[in-house]
């Protein structure tokens, strides 16, 4: 009927949805898709060469610039990293309030999520609903550490500074308004017909594939298996908290939506309890002024980061500037199945497939 | 479903004395010659289970380079590391792609950055930095000129 | 264009207190640009967010009538660097800035795109975008506030209404 031709598009790096610089080259048969490769590396900052030529402690800040919207996660696992090789202990208050921080980071990074889902879709009031509610988050993150989006509150061995007295209140409000969020969310964008339509049955990912190709995190639980490294290889204090993995079936578009809807309202069980159960205390350990671990010494220490496995592998070499810092990015990996979710869809799905395996470009290219 | 004890008496048993046992008290590993990598790599996933590939990396001793490698079963919950030199005049290791495809862009990585060649890798060329970088940043007499 | 009445001093002022305006058509453009960027979607990092809060609700980059963000080059007359220029990243801002049609002008926001920020000492950032483009205003942070783009703004408006901007043809 009408002949189709096939054609080599690029879809950014400049690009309204790009998420910072993602390069996909689409090759399309009319609007099929036959292939689209990401290509990355418009964001490379060299930070584990810098990390290289900076004290452990100098390197903390450079960690908030990796998953920039998971603000506190990245400083967390790396924090903790440092902590393994050094063999320091983090007092227990300084635990509860890591764990608080973690867990309001990754409620922040699932309503950007769905905020920027919604204006790649084209509903674009999603976004000033997300934003709106991202910004109390990031009031509480202003009143602890003084910046909103890349604050560096966490120091090896604890935490730079004691909660103030409002912060607590604030939280308890925010927890207790989260059910009324998503019911807004609900009504807004999950419950339209288009919307559904766009994410229903798009952009299906098999298990077997998303684990021979390294996906981890919401987009893996999507597909139906259960593996949250909370549950699997708890580190800090997780295996005291009561709270439930969500898990999808059919690893398309709408699940892996579905899956971080259903873990913002298990983050905010987490919170509760956490605010429950801290005690008063020290907040930073003794730690010496200028660390160095043992020499010869390398450990590899994960947490489950808003996109997934979030990994740091550190080698000392006795002196007070790490030998070799290895990120392992979540997104980097998570970006591998793009082409096998993108092959035999349409074009748009290209941006349903982008957006839904949501990946952060700063943490990809470090 | 194999328990940990029993891959590295598997492991011992096939490979004698080219392995070494690396004792850690957070990732239990082993350290082996780089060619036998592929062999030991299809052992771990088709008869242990070690499904996902979390992460390679390598570090740059400049008498050698080593390359890293965290593996994990994803049903039974267990890990392993997996340690093996290149010789670094002439860096060249297997790639590990045909039996975990998550390897592919996490070794284009380490050429990119490293230089270290991974034959029977499909697409092997740069990923962060553009085609006509030269020199590979990670390595140690790599200076940085800001 | 407010005129105190009642410190009239030359002949323009006298014509404005006649209800007469007297200008260059250049300065009418120009005060017209200032009050309407249409700024350009291009960012990579974290510095986009801090756009992206502007632009929500809550600071509201639209009532300074500067929320009209296009996704085209072509239909966009400011671009905000938003982040660090990477050495991949440099011939895309070249091309995306020669694809702007004139007059254009460039924020650099954040410290990255100032000068290279905490990554300077980097092998693959270039030390600021004003090695790519000419940049009208800097503004300094890490990331900068959503008011501290505000602020940048507003002392580009000051500039372009003036009719002192860097690339001027």
């Amino acid at each position: 009927m009408l002949s189709t031709e096939r054609l080599t598009i690029n879809i950014g790096p400049q690009h309204p949805s790009a998420h910072g610089g993602l390069h996909v080259e689409a090759v399309l048969d009319g609007e099929v898709v036959l292939d689209a490769i990401p290509h990355v590396g418009y964001v490379h900052r060299s930070v584990e060469k810098i990390a290289e030529s900076r004290t452990y402690a100098q390197f903390v800040p450079y960690t908030a610039r990796l998953d920039y919207l998971g603000t506190h996660l990245p400083v967390i696992g790396y924090v903790q990293t440092v902590e393994k090789l050094a063999g320091i202990e983090v007092p227990e208050r300084a635990e509860y309030i890591r764990i608080i921080m973690g867990e309001l980071s990754r409620i922040a990074s699932h309503q950007l999520f769905i905020g920027s889902l919604a204006i790649d879709l084209g509903a674009t009031t999603g976004l000033l609903y997300c934003m709106r509610d991202r910004e109390r988050i990031m009031d509480m993150f202003e009143m602890t550490s003084g910046q909103r989006l890349l604050a560096a509150y966490m120091r090896i061995g604890g935490i730079a500074e004691d909660l103030p007295a409002e912060f607590i209140p604030a939280v308890r409000s925010f927890v207790r308004d989260i059910p009324k969020m998503i019911k807004e969310y609900q009504g807004l964008l999950y419950g339209n017909e288009i919307f559904q339509a766009r994410l229903k049955g798009i952009g299906k990912l098999s298990a077997e594939d998303a684990i021979a190709y390294g996906v981890t995190g919401p987009n893996l639980r999507a597909c139906g298996i259960d593996y949250d490294i909370r549950k699997a290889e708890p580190y800090g204090i997780y295996d005291r908290f009561d709270f439930e993995v969500p898990v999808g079936s059919k690893g398309d578009a709408w699940d892996r939506l579905m899956v971080r809807n259903e873990e913002i309202i298990q983050s905010g069980r987490i919170i509760e309890q956490a605010l429950e159960q801290m005690p008063e205390g020290e907040i930073q350990a003794k730690v010496p002024r200028v660390l160095k671990p043992e020499k010869g010494k390398s450990v590899y220490h994960r947490i489950e980061g808003a996109k997934g496995e979030l990994g740091y592998y550190i080698v000392s070499d006795g002196g007070e500037k790490p030998y070799r810092l290895h990120v392992r990015a979540p997104s980097f990996v998570n970006l591998m199945a793009l082409p096998l979710v993108s092959r035999g869809g349409l074009l748009q799905d290209i941006i349903v497939n982008i957006a839904t395996l949501d990946p952060v470009l700063g943490e990809a290219d470090r | 479903m194999s328990t940990q004890q029993a891959v590295f008496e598997d492991i011992s048993k096939t490979w004698g004395d080219q392995i070494e046992v690396l004792e850690d008290q957070y990732f239990e590993g082993v350290k082996v010659p780089c060619k036998i990598l592929p062999e030991i790599f299809q052992k771990l996933r088709d008869e242990h289970g070690f499904n996902y590939l979390a992460n390679i990396t390598a570090v740059d001793f400049q008498d050698r380079f080593e390359l890293v490698y965290h593996i994990y079963s994803i049903p039974g919950n267990r890990k392993l590391l997996v340690k093996a030199d290149v010789d670094h005049d002439q860096p060249l290791a297997p790639s590990a792609v045909a039996i975990w495809p998550t390897a592919d862009w996490q070794e284009r990585e380490v050429f990119d950055l490293m230089g270290i060649r991974f034959e029977g890798h499909p697409n092997l060329q740069r990923i962060l930095l553009p085609d006509e970088f030269e020199g590979h940043p990670l390595r140690k007499d790599f200076s940085m000129k800001g | 264009m407010a005129v105190d009445l009642n410190k009239v001093t030359n002949d323009t002022e006298l014509l404005h207190k006649n209800n007469i305006l007297v200008t260059t058509l250049e300065k009418m453009w120009d005060w017209g640009r200032s009050w309407s960027f249409w700024p350009l979607n291009y960012g990579c990092n974290c510095c986009p967010i801090e756009m992206l809060a502007a632009s929500a609700a809550r600071f509201d980059i639209a009532r300074y009538g500067y929320e009209v963000f296009r996704a085209s080059p072509r239909q966009a007359d400011l671009i905000i660097v938003a982040g660090p220029v990477t050495l991949k990243m440099k011939p895309i801002l070249e091309r995306v800035w020669a694809q702007m049609p004139e007059p254009k002008w460039v924020l650099a926001m954040g410290n990255c795109a100032t000068s290279g920020g905490p990554f300077k000492d980097g092998y693959s950032i270039l030390p600021g975008c004003d090695t790519v483009v000419p940049v009208d205003v800097y503004v300094p942070g890490c990331p900068p506030r959503p008011e501290a783009l505000f602020h940048g703004l507003l002392e580009l408006k000051k500039k372009v209404a003036s009719g002192q901007y860097t690339h001027r043809r």
